[in-house]
């Protein structure tokens, strides 16, 4: 028998997620996957799951969603005020659930993006070895009012791990960005390099999925392009009109602005988790982060 | 073949760029060809994935068993040993194309501009063979090379919200097939039936950096034909193998 939770109403922006869909770029396939990376990975490891398994990504105003089976959950990422029942009960804190009971959201307290991690995980159509959701690739673009979403089974007999922490609020409300060169970094003029690194950045309207861009005005920005090439989720171009677009999770594969900033991985994980309006400033990445990652990330 | 001075840079901390002269020409589409080829055959579990534009080569690494600098130096070796001549396989795949005013809704306004008559249009767009350079902007979007100087056409001033799946465009010196509905401001001049995107094929495209494109025009009877094949998945796409 199929466990499922049924979708009474969808939220602003709710999708499955998972690590993302690789191996598929040079056929035009974005990536996907969760846009904050750290919450998603944070919403498995508390239930014990694998922290690649698809969970869904809610935005700004979350769903409600009837268990039509038992099941655990936690909700990790932005705080919307969750209810249960309608109690309300809290983030990061993984709750067992019976058939009948309903989950709810308020008002957004931080951050943009809430994780919905279940135990075993959702079991949605899988395409390229991945469950993330993207339009053209899934069936479904985006999960909708009565949408029927199956999950993996479970025997209640599995002792309840009794995870709960604390998070970093930095996470949420940080007003640095940090970023590395990118490949366009030397066409920017020694003013323009400056107005970067200075100014506060605002979110503009036109944010989603696939990129952010900023309000800001680069001054005197080319008006050229460049010839298409490769681009990737945390790519920072520099459109002729002097926008920057911050690219995210959705992102295409390739593109003909210059590219003059990279956002390092967490970095994207924090911008994931700003809104319309947000502001904040580049950072440099230090040099001792840099060799951090450097050293901790690869064996030979 | 002719070897290139090629620059190496980061892109993110997951891939290396490699950038050839920053022009487009079917030598450095070539070259680019070999050595992604090479690249996968001699590293085959350090890299997980390639990326080929026009004139760069974007190679993602798998970041838990090599570093940067050990990658960029395993295919500078590569590239100095690449074989001079190598035979590669290459297709090119007749598209059916409808030129058809109801389809090509920008055709007559073009032709006007040009000062050509619709056939000599269509006859201009469909006698040339094309380039395929890569795949990108959307999946199983084609970046095709040779169109005829005469038909070039900047972008319209303001973006359609709606181009249909299928519609063929020019844009600069490009033209491509939208491989499904999207908002986009090339000239549509026609429609193709079929599919350049399959998602429930394995590979997902059938055209490869390095094969060729011809267009094939139809009319509006053989349109909804080839369109039903494709629908009951009986449409075999016509190819030409050379190399």
């Amino acid at each position: 028998m199929d466990s499922n939770i049924l979708v009474i109403a969808a939220g602003m922006h709710s999708s499955i997620q998972d690590l993302g869909r690789k191996g598929y770029r040079s056929f035009g396939v974005p990536i996907s996957g969760t846009m904050d990376k750290y919450s998603a990975i944070l919403a498995n490891k508390l239930l014990n799951n694998e922290e690649g398994l698809p969970v869904m990504e809610i935005t700004i105003k979350g769903p409600k969603l009837f268990f039509e089976d038992e099941t655990l959950f936690v909700i990790t990422g932005a705080n919307m005020s969750p209810k249960l029942n309608d109690v309300p009960i809290h983030v990061n804190s993984v709750y067992a659930v019976k058939t009948g009971d309903v989950l709810s959201f308020g008002d957004l307290v931080y951050g943009s993006r809430a994780y919905i991690g279940v135990r075993g995980g959702f079991i949605t159509e899988k395409v390229y070895d991945s469950f993330s959701y993207y339009p053209g690739i899934t069936k479904a673009e985006k999960i909708s009012k009565g949408d029927r979403l199956q999950i993996a089974s479970y025997s209640t007999e599995l002792q309840i791990p009794l995870s709960k922490i604390k998070t970093d609020k930095n996470h949420f409300n940080t007003q640095k960005i940090e970023v590395t060169k990118g490949p366009g970094y030397h066409y920017l003029s020694k003013k323009q390099k400056e107005y970067v690194f200075s100014k506060k950045f605002e979110i503009d309207e036109l944010n989603n999925r696939m990129g952010y861009q900023l309000k800001n005005n680069i001054p005197n920005a080319k008006k050229n392009e460049i010839i298409t090439s490769a681009v990737i989720p945390g790519t920072v171009q520099l459109t002729p009109s002097g926008k920057l677009i911050i690219l995210m999770r959705d992102c295409q594969t390739t593109g003909g602005y210059y590219r003059i900033l990279q956002l390092t991985d967490l970095a994207i994980n924090q911008l994931a988790q700003k809104k319309t309006g947000d502001s904040f400033k580049f950072v440099m990445e230090s040099s001792y982060t840099f060799l951090n990652r450097l050293v901790g990330k690869w064996r030979d | 073949m002719e070897t290139f001075k090629l620059v190496y840079k980061p892109l993110g901390s997951i891939a290396l760029l490699i950038e050839w002269p920053q022009e487009i020409n079917t030598s450095i589409l070539w070259n680019i060809s070999l050595f992604r080829e090479e690249i996968h055959i001699q590293l085959p579990d350090r890299v997980l994935e390639t990326v080929p534009a026009y004139c760069s080569l974007t190679v993602f690494f798998d970041t838990k068993k090599i570093k940067y600098s050990s990658v960029v130096k395993r295919i500078k070796e590569i590239y100095k040993s690449l074989p001079n001549e190598k035979e590669m396989v290459s297709n090119i795949w007749k598209i059916p194309v409808c030129y058809d005013i109801d389809f090509g809704i920008d055709l007559k306004e073009l032709c006007k501009e040009k000062k050509l008559s619709q056939e000599k249009f269509i006859d201009l767009h469909s006698k040339s063979l094309y380039d395929v350079y890569f795949i990108g902007f959307l999946p199983g979007f084609l970046y095709l090379g040779g169109l005829n100087s005469k038909l070039s056409q900047k972008r319209k001033a303001k973006p359609r919200l709606k181009i249909e799946k299928g519609a063929v465009g020019i844009a600069g010196d490009q033209t491509g097939i939208y491989p499904r509905e999207s908002p986009g401001g090339w000239n549509i001049i026609g429609n193709s039936p079929i599919n350049f995107f399959d998602v429930e094929k394995d590979p997902p495209c059938f055209a490869k950096s390095g094969d060729k494109v011809q267009f094939i025009p139809i009319d509006r009877e053989q349109y909804y034909q080839i369109s039903e094949q494709v629908e009951k998945g009986t449409y075999k796409i016509e190819f030409e193998s050379y190399g």
